[in-house]
């Protein structure tokens, strides 16, 4: 890749910096590289002040109080559903429910929607890329219900075979739950194509969006899925905020996943009736900060000239795919045509926390391990890797440092 | 600090390359598995003891360098032990690498060489993935052991 065609991208970068605190400062000595946005992105400055006005002037609880404070609390708050409403393409902000992450939006699905339609020799099916988050709670229902867990295979580069797909979707499919895009290696799978081939047979899709938001315009209308889960925390927002969304229709027949206050319209000591979508999936006081943390966040993604953000994301992946192919030893897992800015590595000799322990003595942040994605590094046959993933504020600078730092974990193993 | 220098010394380096008595055992009177969730770091261990003598010692595995160099050097370091002198060991070494200001005990021998692990807590359970393993085999403990 050009410098010239890397800079002429550069979309206000040093501003775009100035915006994140925390990238400024030493670590171990030298100037921080985060690159483990994948795992969580950092907040820029507007996110971490809207939640403090909120502490400092505007704490209450929400949908409670008749006085001032929890009327405006409750209106800052109901104010981010209608962003997060806008942001997704959906319909209406009955459909969008905040939970506190992903992991808990796909559980609630399985525990409210799939669970009760399961009966033994059911199927749900998932694909080889996931993480656990998107594994773990289909094999909880599975197992109460006597239903299979089936698994979409993939090719060596990483991408899900649309044909195994087609053929796994069986009369006894029930579900379909797949990612938007992989943590691990970053593969994008083909939502539009996946969905209809499961519509077309009546089967309902979930897809769990955590990586994609982060990077791509996500539309769900536009997508045609039936739930779309997704954390404000990988999208520059604050941790302990999830959203699901999900069809107004399915979420209406749907029976609370928790109980208790802010969900109920009257509660006699016979019965309860429940309160009206979104509130009867958000039991107790929420986190009210967070969410506005999160609208935050929102606004700041919105003020980005999304196209040249992506543009940006895939030049510097472009710039260090290049760059770590001439670093002898290590290997790229995972190369699909369509995929986020993210880098699994492995190399034959050197164990990805020891890579990852003499970067971090460098001042460089990235993740090693399984991504909690170990059914993906089985397939691949490592027991782990060392990941970069890249975010828009990011520098080829910082992408050099990584590589310089590469180099030393070579030198320091004797390779 | 960090001193990467300290941690990963010569001598760890050694034995991740080539790794001793990195090999099952079929006559084993005792072994177990550890496992370290977080990283994927896998370890088997496995004991012949005559009477309350460690006769031979080996492991197999799979991991970082310093859980695999901690594994290879504890065999060299168990052989020839009695169990309580093995017990006393693990725990040695254990107070090395999680006791603020502890001292190597002059019986740790080579392995006083982990004492650099302390300042990267992040790597500490990969160093005492073997002796918790060790110690779980010498106590006749099935469950795998895990650092979480």
């Amino acid at each position: 890749m050009s410098q010239h065609l890397i800079d002429k991208q550069v979309v206000d970068l040093n501003e775009l910096r100035e915006a994140f605190p925390i990238l400024h400062q030493e670590v171990n000595g030298h100037p921080l590289v985060y690159l483990d946005s994948a795992a969580t992105a950092q907040k820029p400055r507007a996110v971490v002040e809207a939640i403090t006005n909120y502490y400092e002037q505007d704490n209450a609880n929400v949908h409670r109080g008749v006085h001032a404070l929890s009327v405006r609390a409750t209106k800052h708050y109901e104010a981010v559903r209608e962003q997060v409403r806008a942001y997704i393409g959906a319909q209406s902000t009955k459909e969008c429910v905040f939970v506190r992450s992903t992991t808990e939006a796909i559980n609630l699905v399985a525990q409210s929607f799939v669970r009760p339609r399961l009966q033994a020799g059911d199927e749900v099916l998932i694909t080889n890329l996931e993480h656990h988050a998107n594994i773990v709670p289909w094999q909880l229902i599975c197992e109460a219900t006597g239903a299979k867990l089936n698994y979409v295979s993939m090719n060596e580069l990483g991408e899900i075979s649309l044909e195994d797909f087609e053929a796994k979707l069986s009369n006894k499919t029930k579900f379909v739950s797949i990612s938007h895009a992989s943590n691990a290696i970053g593969t994008i799978n083909p939502i539009h194509a996946m969905v209809k081939a499961a519509h077309d047979k009546g089967i309902p899709v979930m897809v769990d969006g955590a990586q994609a938001v982060a990077h791509m315009k996500v539309d769900v209308a536009d997508l045609g899925c039936d739930f779309y889960a997704f954390s404000a925390h990988k999208m520059f927002g604050p941790t302990g905020v999830g959203v699901l969304w999900g069809r107004e229709a399915y979420l209406d027949e749907m029976t609370p996943y928790q109980g208790g206050g802010e969900m109920i319209a009257e509660v006699t000591m016979e019965k309860t009736t429940y309160a009206e979508l979104p509130h009867k999936f958000e039991a107790g006081t929420p986190n009210i900060a967070g969410v506005i943390g999160f609208g935050a966040a929102i606004n700041f993604l919105n003020s980005l000239d999304g196209v040249a953000i992506s543009a940006y994301e895939t030049t510097l992946y472009g710039y260090a795919k290049e760059m770590l192919d001439a670093v002898p030893g290590f290997r790229v897992i995972g190369e699909a045509s369509v995929k986020l800015p993210i880098l699994s590595l492995v190399h034959d000799k050197i164990h990805a926390h020891d890579v990852g322990t003499i970067l971090d003595s460098q001042g460089i942040a990235l993740r090693s391990g399984h991504h909690c994605a170990m059914p993906l590094m089985q397939f691949f046959g490592v027991p782990a890797t060392t990941r970069l993933s890249i975010a828009f504020y990011n520098t080829r600078e910082e992408i050099n440092r990584a590589i310089e730092g590469l180099h030393e974990v070579n030198r320091m193993f004797g390779q | 600090m960090m001193d990467l220098q300290a941690l990963y010394q010569e001598v760890i380096l050694d034995h991740n390359n080539a790794p001793r008595n990195h090999h099952a055992m079929d006559c084993a009177t005792c072994e177990a598995r550890g496992v370290n969730p977080l990283c994927g770091d896998k370890l088997s261990v496995y004991l012949l003891l005559k009477k309350d003598v460690i006769e031979d010692v080996s492991f197999l595995g799979e991991g970082c360098a310093i859980s695999q160099a901690s594994a290879s050097l504890m065999t060299e370091a168990l052989k020839g032990k009695t169990t309580t002198e093995a017990q006393a060991l693990f725990k040695a070494f254990q107070t090395l690498l999680t006791e603020e200001g502890a001292k190597p005990d002059a019986s740790l021998g080579k392995l006083a060489i982990f004492e650099g692990v302390r300042t990267f807590p992040a790597r500490v359970k990969c160093a005492t993935l073997a002796s918790h393993a060790f110690e779980a085999a010498l106590n006749k403990d099935t469950t795998p052991v895990t650092t979480e």
